[in-house]
């Protein structure tokens, strides 16, 4: 598939941004909160604004931009459709949030901060399941693809947290739990390689089954049906990155590996420090995300390759 | 609405003879002809009389070798839009602007409503949808529904373009949901399958396998002698009736 840079750069900085505004919703609901408003209101109007670029990028990716309003009509059927309205709806707790941190009123913080923080969930959730439920894309229709970007979300949102609070008070609780997420994250992303790189299921489409020629024997491309590239090759056909993948997973897992150390040995710090080694982790974390969000677009393949290669 | 109707009594969709489809492309071109003034116009071409030509069509005609030897055979294989009766490419549109008919099956988009993101394209296991890069919305094919229900074309044209044009008689075009239908029939007695059916969305149209080749004669006729009328050389001849007395 083709990684389109205004998705990818759509779900790394959404992501962060509803991960980012999650971890701070919570922190609220608990009376962990920072001691100052503005130590709320700063992470609290960065994850929005995080959240608001992404979104504005995927319309990036609309042949119409100007009709995304359309897309938050058919909820009841569409996961695409879900995510617009679950992202339409958490805008409000989470402004309402701000405004409650402002006035310092505690139970408004408490009610607003949960509902955005469910919000954020949902919207990830959402969009880890537009991918999911694709079944002409082997890789996407994985159980692991809406929980890696839950837990990936998570994980860029804390370590964000985490280096933009370390500045100002004491930030080892959040880089305790970033931690743990990195190792989850790590964890994840191998199985879910290993799991796309074993031999595919017998049940996988191949060329025989899509075709229905497999009666006859073995089945291979003669002549293409255009001698050009058409859209579909260029969206679903995509082949660059497969060539490159073992590098670029490398480099996803130093990313990881390397913003989950950092994360450990900001532990070690005390005081404002402590966002040495926090800031980038949280630099490494996204920049590691960007590429896992490409690689994951790049390595996934779709069944109307095998009509024209064979490939699926 | 993307939630899928009732199902329909009726299933509009296509039958294609792999036995008999030469691959000659006249029923992608006719498609192009009609559909790039029909019910989805324009189809845009990029390029067209340059390298990298481009454009959307409606239907796409491969041609594969399929088996070993003397049992392998060339097929040549149109691929369109085959108006699933639970099309995923329906329930996944955010808008509603693509839809199924609840009266005979078609699958349709609504230009007017489509905001062009693609997910209905990337749902379609048969690569049917294509996006019309130009109007940045999405195509497919319309069964011809401006010609199958169209009053003001003499009955008989009241058919697909692909069909109407195909030189072999190898598109078929008809209601699928009535089992006493002509093309019904036809699935029944060539054994007509659909594709991919273990992703579940139950494809309409239906591909007739290649016959199975006639097995050789085990007992081929002698090779006839010569008549005296097949040897030219009258020289020859002379000699061939002088020694045949």
């Amino acid at each position: 598939m083709n990684p389109a840079p205004s998705i990818v750069f759509f779900t790394t900085a959404s992501g962060a941004g509803y991960g980012l505004l999650f971890w701070l919703a919570l922190l609220l609901v608990f009376g962990l909160a920072p001691a100052s408003p503005a130590l709320s209101l700063a992470p609290l109007g960065i994850a929005l604004i995080l959240i608001t670029a992404g979104l504005v990028s995927s319309l990036g990716h609309l042949g119409r931009p100007e009709r995304a309003w359309r897309a938050l009509s058919q909820w009841r059927s569409s996961w695409l459709s879900r995510e617009g309205v679950a992202a339409a709806l958490t805008y409000p707790p989470a402004l309402l949030l701000g405004l409650a941190v402002v006035i310092e009123h505690n139970l408004l913080i408490k009610v607003s901060a949960l509902v955005a923080a469910l919000g954020a969930v949902a919207t990830v959730w959402c969009t880890g399941m537009i991918y999911a439920s694709l079944k002409p894309i082997r890789q996407w229709h994985h159980p692991m693809v809406p929980w890696g970007y839950l837990l990936f979300a998570a994980f860029s949102g804390i370590t964000l947290l985490a280096a933009l609070l370390a500045f100002f008070e004491d930030a080892r609780l959040l880089a305790m739990v970033a931690a743990v997420l990195g190792g989850g994250a790590i964890a994840l992303k191998r199985a879910y390689w290993d799991s796309i790189d074993a031999p595919a299921a017998p049940s996988t489409p191949t060329l025989e089954s899509s075709t229905g020629l497999g009666r006859i024997g073995r089945t291979r491309p003669l002549d293409p049906p255009h001698t050009e590239q058409n859209w579909l090759l260029r969206e679903m056909g995509f082949r660059v990155a497969r060539a490159h993948r073992k590098r670029l997973r490398r480099l996803v897992m130093i990313g990881f590996t390397g913003a989950t150390a950092l994360n450990l040995v900001a532990l070690a710090f005390h005081g404002s420090t402590a966002a040495l080694p926090l800031l980038p982790a949280a630099l490494l974390a996204l920049g590691a995300m960007l590429i896992e969000r490409w690689l994951m677009f790049a390595e996934a393949t779709h069944t109307v390759t095998l009509y024209y290669n064979s490939e699926g | 609405m993307t939630e899928l109707p009732p199902p329909s009594a009726k299933k509009l969709g296509l039958v294609i003879d792999l036995d008999t489809c030469v691959g000659c492309q006249a029923c992608a071109t006719n498609c192009k002809e009609w559909n790039a003034g029909g019910h989805l116009a324009p189809l845009p071409d990029f390029k067209p009389y340059s390298a990298g030509a481009n454009g959307v069509w409606f239907n796409r005609v491969h041609s594969y070798e399929a088996g070993e030897g003397e049992e392998g055979r060339t097929v040549h294989f149109p691929r369109s839009c085959l108006h699933c009766e639970t099309p995923a490419c329906v329930t996944v549109c955010p808008t509603g602007a693509s839809y199924k008919r609840a009266e005979d099956g078609i699958v349709l988009v609504n230009t007017d409503t489509c905001i062009g993101c693609g997910l209905c394209a990337w749902a379609c296991p048969y690569g049917a949808r294509e996006l019309d890069e130009d109007e940045g919305v999405m195509k497919k094919c319309t069964l011809c529904i401006d010609r199958i229900y169209n009053e003001t074309i003499p009955e008989k044209q009241r058919q697909p373009a692909c069909v109407i044009t195909c030189p072999v008689g190898a598109r078929h075009f008809g209601d699928l949901g009535d089992p006493g239908s002509k093309v019904s029939q036809l699935v029944a007695e060539r054994g007509g399958y659909a594709l991919m059916p273990e992703l579940g969305y139950n494809p309409v149209n239906r591909y007739l396998p290649p016959r199975e080749r006639p097995a050789p004669n085990p007992n081929p006729p002698a090779e006839a002698a010569p008549t005296p009328l097949d040897i030219k050389n009258p020289l020859l001849r002379w000699l061939d009736r002088a020694l045949s007395r």
